[in-house]
């Protein structure tokens, strides 16, 4: 994989790392990413260190585990309780807390809960298991919408009546919108989620720019991407030029992902949906279309959303917003560790918290 | 989770626009072989392409050449930097 390798290189990231060094801000600005794996990225590679001064960067809603809200979490336990119920997850949802306990403490008394890598394992489990009912948990953004819907339509093509989906699936520019409008948090730049927008493609953002002068950059993974996109947001920002950059066009498109766009429209429709730390945002979530109502796993099992509350103390909701980072959490490193974690952004291996008691960064923003 | 590391197509089975067949590309990472589903993917792949993969699923398909455009672009704005940066601390 010798061309990944490359953006690693110390020829081409040294260059770019002296220059953001160097980079001067005209006044100071405050930039967010909105992807687990951007807040990885980052931290791994010390971009953080080398930031200009005057330049912020925090991390957004962009970790799906940890958007997921404590109601979710405890209507996703009762139903794994329940009589020849099997639910298939992705593993990080495992040890995320609901009010009382977690998936892995319901399973420990009994629960059946599958850890499966792509919901087609789930329907796969389906025909394995065809006296249970196998209830995928769908928790992510548009990445892993259009795979859930292609395997619904799969369920549907081969009368595979067994399998349902719960859907929590989400959608990025709904609370980035909202994030916007907040008084509380002004941000002048973002770092555009990578896979999110091989999906929505780049022109997704164009409204950002056109509505609140957000300056725009469409990034991959690697150092050198994330180097290049704070230089261009620098550079947006300190000329006053903002617009959409897309420097990860070896996947990233500026109208997405078509065939997939189809797919998901084929089976999902707009829904209002309730996040962790933002509340319902209207239309943010994507439920399954009454034409697919058998592999609606609420509709079947007539799922209500129990009120739930959030952990005491847990700052989750305000980290995940932006406006507090999780040093400034009374039970960050304390109470709440990896080991022992109370919320869902130290729970989940991209979550904001974990990521700040890995690398160890306790900077205040 | 997002993995950025692109997989070589080693074999295709099913047709783009047979949905009821499965689609299904057998991929090469690094020496390891997995299969990934094709149901998603913006362009139906030749064997020898690389595929972006999210949870199982194939979202993007790129030729070797288009990655290494990407490169050069980089490269580019790495060669408006003075030559003593380039040769910072010799790695």
């Amino acid at each position: 994989m010798k061309f990944v390798d490359e953006y690693r290189h110390g020829d081409l990231v040294k260059p770019l790392a002296e220059r953001l060094r160097n980079t001067t801000i005209t006044r100071p600005v405050r930039v967010m990413e909105v992807c687990g794996t951007h807040t990885m990225s980052i931290f791994r590679s010390g971009v953080r260190t080398i930031m200009p001064a005057g330049m912020e960067i925090v991390s957004g809603p962009g970790c799906p585990v940890c958007v997921t809200s404590a109601s979710h979490m405890d209507a996703f336990i009762e139903m794994a309780g329940k009589k020849d119920v099997r639910v298939a997850i992705y593993g990080d949802l495992f040890r995320v807390p609901g009010t009382h306990g977690s998936l892995a403490q319901a399973s420990a008394k009994g629960a059946t809960v599958d850890i499966v890598y792509s919901a087609m394992d789930a329907l796969e489990r389906a025909r394995q298991h065809p006296n249970e009912l196998v209830v995928f948990l769908g928790v992510g953004f548009e990445t892993t919408t259009p795979g859930i819907a292609a395997t619904i339509m799969a369920a549907a093509r081969e009368n595979i009546d067994n399998f349902c989906v719960f859907s929590t699936q989400k959608v990025i520019p709904g609370p980035l919108d909202a994030l916007m409008q907040d008084p509380e948090l002004s941000i002048d730049g973002l770092i555009c989620p990578g896979h999110v927008s091989a999906i929505i493609g780049a022109k997704a953002y164009q409204p950002f720019v056109d509505s609140y002068g957000l300056a725009c950059v469409v990034a991959g993974f690697e150092p050198a991407d994330l180097l290049k996109a704070l230089l261009l947001l620098s550079e947006q920002i300190n000329e006053g030029t903002p617009r959409v950059d897309n420097i990860y066009p070896r996947v990233v498109s500026w109208e997405g992902n078509q065939r997939a766009i189809a797919m998901m429209d084929e089976v999902f429709e707009p829904v209002d949906m309730q996040w962790r730390g933002l509340g319902v945002i209207p239309a943010s979530g994507l439920g399954i279309r009454d034409t697919y109502r058998q592999f609606d796993a609420q509709k079947r099992l007539s799922i209500t959303l129990p009120e739930a509350h959030e952990p005491k103390g847990c700052l989750c909701g305000k980290v995940l917003k932006g406006i507090t980072t999780p040093p400034h959490c009374p039970l960050f490193g304390t109470r709440c560790t990896p080991a022992t974690p109370v919320g869902p952004c130290m729970v989940s291996s991209e979550g904001t918290c974990a990521a700040y008691h890995k690398y160890g960064q306790s900077e205040s923003i | 989770m997002c993995l950025a590391v692109p997989m070589r197509v080693e074999e295709i089975k099913g047709d783009p626009e047979d949905f009821t067949q499965d689609q299904i590309a057998r991929v090469d990472m690094d020496g390891v072989s997995t299969t990934v589903r094709l149901d998603v993917v913006d362009r139906w792949p030749e064997v020898g392409d690389y595929v972006i993969v999210h949870a199982g699923f194939a979202i993007h398909s790129l030729d070797e050449a288009e990655a290494k455009k990407n490169i050069e672009l980089i490269r580019e704005l790495a060669s408006h930097m003075p030559p003593e940066l380039l040769m910072a601390d010799g790695s």
